[in-house]
């Protein structure tokens, strides 16, 4: 078993494992969301690619991208315009190495877990801006704009949604803050209770992560920066091909890691109560894996039965409400903390 | 305990900080000659980043996130916000000219700049081959800014806030006591 330790080895497994999660994981959260969102509109969906379900509706528009010809528009900027769906990409794998799918079962357990995160997927916006600008379309450019705006305004109460988490765990380390989750809360009689963040005070927290990780996507109800009737596809509107299905796929793959984000920071990650040992990294990534569909389900729900807010309204949820109630938050979580 | 090129060759760590150094380089070089705004910005980026990958190289992971999170993270994305809100060329317009009279005091400036950094580095170090240490934990930088650099960092603090207010302050349109 001595190649089993081998860095390179080990390597390679553990970009196998990520980008087998991301890819399978995006095609079947894109499945779900053409299946979801037509069962909420009284439409039956794929029906026919793949036999039942039309399971395969999702391979099929995949393979159709693919065999679509890569344009790039006269005057575009060919070199940035090729390389920013790659941007967007790497920003949203990134994302994975500190992801714990179980005690041992990470990339990399980093001390600065929480803080690579937020720096990594602080990339995607040089890409999507990258990609706006390039196009040399005034939709895209105001796509892009209208994009980067929302990002760095939803980036905020993010950031500080997930500073409460990790004073109230006391690490930066994912790791760590799954930990955190299984130590004893409070006792009765002789069972030690331990529960996730969300039920010891961060449910407020939760609500803030969860709109502004919708807000990120960019989608409904926070897709201005795309909204088809007044900007075609925003900073999309040029892209067709392989590129497109980088964006698309891109787009998926980050709903699943913000999800495993936030299950991470809030529901206990890869963590089952009661369950201890070397049993935990075989259940754990099955236990991760739930909670984040049960939060993706979540976003597609939102998706399906919201209105799109205004570019104004949408500045003003973040800058007005969203903001100070985070701070509150830090507040209130940094008081629970020195008290007790 | 002197070092020969020879030996500085044979060393894997320098073949990593080679490989950082030269895109560092070339991203900080055509930040200054590319004709065109936006992809001196992006080159900027790649410079960078590669600086960035310098410090987590060293061991220094903190300062390392810090420079994508706050230099890559921030500062470009409103460089690239400002340029496109204002001037943005679409596409591949040329519009920069570097005008030759201010070629020779940039040139001159980073020259001296360099000279000076280079000599000091040489000054302190000489060819002193430094110790391996282990990477700052960064438990330990927190540790200390919160205990005895307490007041440095607060006093920061307060001169950023006050830079916030002074930009919110002349950005902020008065009509006239209106609104």
């Amino acid at each position: 078993m001595e190649f089993v330790d081998n860095f390179w080895f080990q390597l390679v497994l553990k970009l196998a494992g990520i980008l087998g999660v991301v890819l399978t994981g995006a095609l079947v959260v894109i499945y779900a969301e053409l299946k979801i969102g037509s069962h909420m509109q009284t439409r039956i969906g794929p029906y026919y690619a793949g036999g039942r379900w039309g399971w395969a509706q999702p391979l099929a528009d995949g393979l159709k991208f693919l065999q679509k010809e890569d344009l790039s528009p006269t005057g575009s900027d060919r070199t940035v315009y090729g390389f920013a769906p790659y941007v967007v990409m790497m920003a949203t794998i990134a994302v994975f190495v500190v992801v714990p799918f179980g005690p041992d079962m990470v990339g990399a357990n980093l001390d600065l877990g929480a803080f690579y995160l937020l720096a990594i997927s602080s990339l995607s916006v040089l890409g999507v801006l990258m990609a706006g600008w390039s196009s040399a379309n005034k939709y895209s450019l105001i796509g892009g704009l209208r994009a980067a705006a929302q990002l760095i305004a939803y980036e905020l109460p993010l950031v500080l949604a997930v500073v409460a988490v990790v004073i109230q765990a006391g690490t930066m380390s994912l790791n760590g803050i799954v930990d955190a989750q299984q130590q004893t809360w409070f006792t009765i009689g002789s069972f030690n209770i331990s529960a996730p963040f969300i039920i010891q005070g961060q449910i407020l927290g939760f609500a803030i992560f969860m709109i502004a990780a919708v807000a990120e996507l960019s989608r409904i109800p926070f897709d201005m920066p795309i909204a088809e009737s007044e900007l075609t596809m925003g900073y999309l509107t040029e892209y067709s091909g392989i590129r497109f299905t980088m964006f698309f796929l891109g787009e998926y793959a980050s709903m699943i890691s913000l999800s495993a984000i936030a299950a991470t920071l809030y529901l206990g990650g890869y963590a089952v109560p009661g369950v201890h040992g070397n049993i935990v990294n075989l259940l754990g990534p099955g236990v991760l894996l739930t909670k984040v569909a049960i939060l993706v389900f979540v976003i597609i729900w939102i998706r399906w039965t919201w209105p799109r807010l205004r570019e104004d309204q949408l500045q003003t949820l973040a800058w007005t409400w969203l903001i100070p109630l985070a701070l509150l938050n830090i507040a209130i979580v940094s008081i629970f903390k020195v008290v007790f | 305990m002197t070092v020969s090129i020879a030996d500085w060759f044979k060393e894997t760590a320098n073949w990593v900080f080679i490989l950082l150094a030269i895109p560092t380089l070339l991203g900080a070089w055509r930040t200054v000659t590319s004709n065109n705004i936006v992809r001196s910005v992006l080159y900027l980026v790649v410079s960078l980043g590669g600086a960035a990958a310098m410090f987590l190289s060293l061991g220094a992971a903190f300062v390392g996130w810090t420079v994508v999170l706050v230099y890559i993270g921030a500062v470009i994305i409103l460089f690239l916000i400002g340029i496109m809100i204002t001037r943005a060329p679409l596409g591949m317009k040329a519009e920069l000219s570097h005008a030759s009279n201010v070629r020779m005091p940039a040139a001159l400036l980073s020259l001296s700049m360099f000279v000076l950094v280079a000599w000091g580095l040489i000054d302190a170090f000489s060819n002193t081959a430094i110790e391996p240490f282990e990477p700052t934990p960064t438990s330990d930088i927190a540790n200390l800014i919160f205990s005895r650099f307490v007041v440095p960092f607060e006093v920061v603090s307060i001169v950023l806030l006050a830079a916030l207010i002074g930009g919110i302050a002349l950005a902020r349109r008065d009509d006239g006591g209106g609104a």
